[in-house]
């Protein structure tokens, strides 16, 4: 049995690593010919060619970044009272509310972005990146929805009146017992939306029409052309805030944490 | 202010957005999709883009590789999501490790993994030099085609990679709270490890894997970042599908793209609907 267990851990930690060894090896490698294993010749072409002013990898940088904060914060705004009313509320209409805001994790954002276009088109949203924050805003409703449902749901009403009738103002009841008891739900609930947004790429080229150039968007405009160099060094700029979004909310995305909780229980 | 109002004001600032750009979108899909698109002329409504795209050749093949992928992808998220939180939940050395690493493909977006796969599986890629190096293959054409290929098999592979951490930490969250109770009871009781697997722990989890497992078989049906790079050009996956018909130059063909927008809606709906009728039990999905 310990034999079996150490022979599944391996093959996890293998599995995970092993399609991130060429990415990387391919941002670092001048030439690199089939069969040999390693590089013919190693170059910091490609790193050169991604903090060239010239390129547009800066602008894509900047303006995938902007959209993803602004898709997170504005996912927390809305979010975070739903999830309230979801998890501590029974009230008329609960259920219909709540399909409502899970259906576009189950029905294709691209198929419903595609009849809003016209919309977007008219209201002068497209090609803009007010446009893109919008339709990147829909997906990542539910998964704010879900995970801030969960931590309300184990929160205790009566801790809020405890402090109050201690004469604790709503803002400090707010910040000192409401929140530490719901953070876990609102890192990961952050964590789903940021990443939901930086990864995209239908959404912002529909939306965008090609006009807001974001990462994606030029991570497959290099995988189409074929340059694995550029595609290995742009991934890892990509995977950056993943890495950094990782290392601070890992401790949330435990079986301990009831962060991830809500999405046993959708 | 009763609860009620209270309930529905603080979910409004959710719901609105949702209502109007998605189910807005949604309807103004459904419309185009009887070629009711006054913008490009079309005012007179009727069922052609339905019956064009049916009557489609590529439908069919379209369909049913798509429902082989996700499918293959769902089932074989949740048997290796549970056999590694199985193997997680006990492991002891180097487990904070092992755990970073297991929830690592969570925050690495689908693009990035999909480009590591090509770059890995193509028959000139990392795994065909790993087998060329051991001399087990000697051409580049020995190498099984993964990417590009008719079954998907690379597509699966990437949802795989992403969805195993993501299932398999509900999975372990569920063996914690859980506890070791059941299991000893029923080995005192004389079951064997693969009663105590099937009988007690498998039959635990479910509730908590069933809605994780239709997000993921949702989102493996209508995602066109994967099958886009790692797909064949004919026949692809129902999204890259869809999107050819949406970004054809000819505007006239913008009700096909949705009137398949509409179908594949519908069709994931009946699905859910189905699934939840026959295993949802008490969860709200």
């Amino acid at each position: 049995m310990t034999v079996l267990k150490r022979i599944i851990l391996l093959g996890l930690v293998i599995g995970v690593i092993l399609p991130m060894i060429p990415l990387f090896v391919w941002a670092f490698s001048g030439s690199w010919f089939y069969p040999s294993l390693l590089p013919q010749s190693l170059s910091l072409r490609s790193w050169s060619y991604v903090f060239h002013p010239g390129s547009r990898i800066l602008e894509a940088l900047f303006n995938s970044f902007f959209i993803a904060a602004s898709v997170t914060i504005l996912s927390l705004i809305v979010g975070v009272p739903a999830g309230k009313a979801i998890g501590m509320y029974r009230f008329k209409g609960k259920t219909i509310v709540e399909i409502i805001l899970l259906s576009p994790a189950l029905i294709p954002s691209m198929t419903v972005t595609m009849g809003m276009q016209v919309l977007f088109i008219r209201y002068g949203l497209s090609e803009t990146l007010m446009g893109v924050i919008l339709v990147h805003l829909i997906p990542t409703i539910p998964y704010m929805t879900v995970s801030m449902s969960a931590v309300f749901s184990h929160f205790d009403i009566s801790f809020e009146e405890q402090a109050r009738s201690l004469g604790a103002k709503s803002l400090s009841t707010f910040r000192h017992v409401t929140l530490p008891a719901v953070f876990p739900g609102m890192v990961v609930g952050a964590m789903f939306s940021f990443l939901i947004s930086w990864g995209q790429y239908v959404l912002t080229l529909m939306v965008g029409g090609g006009r807001i150039v974001t990462l994606p968007l030029l991570l497959y405009s290099f995988a189409v052309s074929g340059d694995n160099s550029l595609v290995g060094a742009l991934s890892l700029v990509f995977i950056i805030p993943s890495l950094v979004i990782l290392v601070l909310s890992s401790r949330f995305l435990t079986g301990e944490s009831s962060g991830m909780g809500g999405f046993g229980g959708v | 202010m009763n609860r009620n109002t209270a309930a529905w004001l603080l979910t409004a600032p959710a719901l609105i957005p949702v209502l109007i750009l998605f189910f807005g979108g949604f309807g103004l899909g459904i419309l185009q999709s009887f070629s009711f698109f006054p913008l490009i002329g079309l005012d007179t409504p009727n069922f052609s883009a339905y019956t064009e795209v049916l009557a489609e050749d590529e439908l069919l093949l379209s369909l049913v590789l798509t429902l082989l992928v996700s499918l293959s992808a769902t089932f074989l998220t949740i048997a290796l999501a549970v056999t590694a939180a199985l193997a997680l939940r006990s492991a002891e050395r180097g487990r904070r490790g092992i755990l970073f690493l297991f929830q690592f493909p969570i925050t690495v977006p689908h693009v990035i993994i999909a480009l590591g796969a090509l770059l890995l599986l193509s028959q000139s890629g990392f795994a065909a030099r790993l087998t060329a190096f051991f001399g087990i293959i000697s051409d580049s054409t020995d190498f099984p085609v993964l990417v590009n290929d008719r079954l998907g098999l690379g597509i699966i592979y990437v949802y795989l990679w992403k969805q195993i951490p993501f299932i398999g930490i509900i999975a372990l969250s569920v063996l914690q709270s859980m506890g070791n109770d059941y299991e000893e009871l029923a080995r005192s009781l004389g079951a064997k490890q693969s009663q105590v697997l099937f009988h007690v722990i498998l039959p635990l989890m479910r509730p908590a894997l069933l809605p994780g497992s239709v997000l993921c078989f949702a989102f493996t049906f209508g995602s066109y970042e994967v099958p886009f790079l790692l797909g064949r050009s004919y026949p692809s996956m129902l999204p890259v599908l869809v999107y050819r018909y949406f970004t054809n130059f000819n505007l006239v063909q913008r009700p096909l793209a949705m009137a398949l927008a509409v179908l594949i809606t519908l069709f994931l709906l009946v699905t859910v609907i189905l699934y939840k009728k026959f295993l949802g039990g008490r969860n709200r999905l």
